[in-house]
């Protein structure tokens, strides 16, 4: 199953862990990781479901590159970082 | 209780409190955190506060022991087929007719509501889905900034927005219909014959005299104005010494011919005047203005106020605002004179006078 880890940052503000879930897509991973912690959403994702601005997620090294829908695909190993871009300060 | 301000700055939220010896400051609560604004509620003393993350975005969090703790609480949102996204908090304010009850004004512009202290949002669609939104516009934003909820004390199902760059609104049941009001103002920044169309208005801040809840002042973009009867009709005060133009203003809470505001040069040079920070009083409804400086800087000093960033007491004696150098300022005689409470705080974006609570053996006022 994919691996998530999330920014050391976020823990300053909720009690964040990284975790293993199932999921095939982005979406589907993050998805499934805010069933267990809701309140992350907010933190990682507009309103509109698309990626905050001046956040950004890494697959398997990669920069996820649709940030809208979040599509980029994602394989059974494949380790996630959600990460604050530098573009916000 | 002695006075209490709250000082939300871009590093932090702090607490200003008068004691035997003086002023002192507590905190920060949210380090390192920019919070844009606040609101106490002076039933319960319940404070919320709305924060702005640089990377994690807008967020709310709500104090139940008058600020010794703070919690999480929902922060408001679009659903994702709106096609919007709360972008900041701008404006907060409590709802009386709900032990619990909330208002809360955002960029884009969208007014939200809630029961519960926060825990729940409802969208006002009322406001949301009125057909002029799509000539509203973002006046330092770059969507529109709701950023003054007035709620009425004689009736509190009506309420006044003010919305920058969409103009005055009201209601007078609840939220549930609103119009644009506010004949008087003018719009220089706009072509002749949409100078006074009422929905490209800017009104930086609105106050109401809470003794009088019929007068309004107005921080406009070009200019100060005063309103007599609930904000339908506004007079321009054009003599305002040094500028009439600035962020912050506010309406002493007792006498409705009383207002300070902060003036800086000019919309296309956004500091003080020559050097030099005054507060300017009126006494008269606005028609004469005082500069008043003692106490403050007059020389190498290009503080401006952000609109949120001026309060007054209940008492209508005490004045504190905060700038965007990180300068914080009392006055405990009406702005006669200013104590410097600090020079070194982050660009301060709101204070907050918070209201004695009822004594409890009384009840709620």
């Amino acid at each position: 199953m994919p691996r998530v880890a999330f920014t050391p940052h976020l823990r300053r503000h909720l009690a964040v862990e990284d975790v293993t879930v199932e999921g095939r897509t982005v979406r589907a991973v993050l998805e499934a990781v805010f069933v267990e912690q809701p309140r992350l959403r907010s933190y990682v994702l507009e309103d509109s479901g698309a990626l905050r601005q001046h956040m950004v997620i890494f697959v398997d090294g990669e920069q996820v590159a649709d940030r809208a829908s979040l599509a980029d695909p994602v394989g059974d190993g494949s380790t996630l970082h959600v990460l604050q871009a530098l573009s916000g300060g | 209780m002695s006075p209490r301000f709250l000082l939300a700055t871009r590093k932090g939220l702090f607490t200003l409190s008068r004691d035997g010896g003086g002023w002192s400051v507590t905190g920060p609560e949210f380090l390192g955190v920019p919070c844009c604004v606040t609101d106490v509620d002076p039933r319960s003393g319940a404070i919320t506060v709305g924060l702005s993350h640089g990377h994690f975005g807008p967020k709310l969090h709500r104090s139940d022991d008058g600020g010794r703790s703070y919690r999480e609480v929902t922060t408001p949102a679009f659903a994702p087929e709106d096609g919007a996204n709360v972008a900041s908090i701008w404006a907060l304010a409590s709802d009386p007719r709900h032990p619990d009850g909330l208002w809360c004004g955002t960029v884009p512009g969208a007014l939200f509501h809630s029961v519960d202290g926060g825990e729940e949002w409802r969208l006002v669609r009322s406001l949301w889905d009125d057909p002029t939104r799509e000539r509203w516009f973002g006046g330092g934003t770059d969507l529109p900034a709701l950023h003054t909820i007035e709620v009425d004390p004689r009736d509190p199902a009506r309420i006044l927005l003010g919305i920058s760059c969409a103009g005055v609104w009201e209601t007078e049941d609840g939220g549930e219909s609103w119009r644009s009001i506010g004949r008087g103002q003018y719009a220089e920044y706009m072509p002749d014959d949409l100078r006074e169309d009422p929905v490209v208005q800017d009104p930086h801040r609105i106050r109401r005299c809470a003794a009088a809840p019929d007068v309004l002042w107005m921080q406009h973009h070009n200019g100060v104005f005063r309103s007599t009867n609930g904000g339908h009709d506004w007079t321009e005060c054009p003599s305002v010494d040094p500028s009439t133009f600035g962020f912050a203003i506010a309406a002493d809470p007792h006498d409705p011919a009383v207002a300070w505001t902060i003036p800086g040069l000019d919309d296309s040079v956004r500091v003080a005047c020559e050097g030099a920070l005054c507060v300017s009083r009126t006494e008269d409804g606005g028609a004469t203005w005082t500069a008043l400086r003692e106490g403050l800087p007059q020389e190498h000093a290009y503080d401006m106020a952000f609109r949120h960033a001026l309060d007054i007491s209940s008492d209508g004696r005490t004045l504190c605002f905060g700038t965007t150098s990180g300068n914080v300022y009392i006055s405990e005689d009406r702005g006669e004179r200013w104590e410097t409470i600090g020079t070194s705080f982050a660009p301060v974006y709101s204070v907050e006078f918070c209201p004695p609570r009822p004594d409890p053996e009384e009840g709620p006022p």
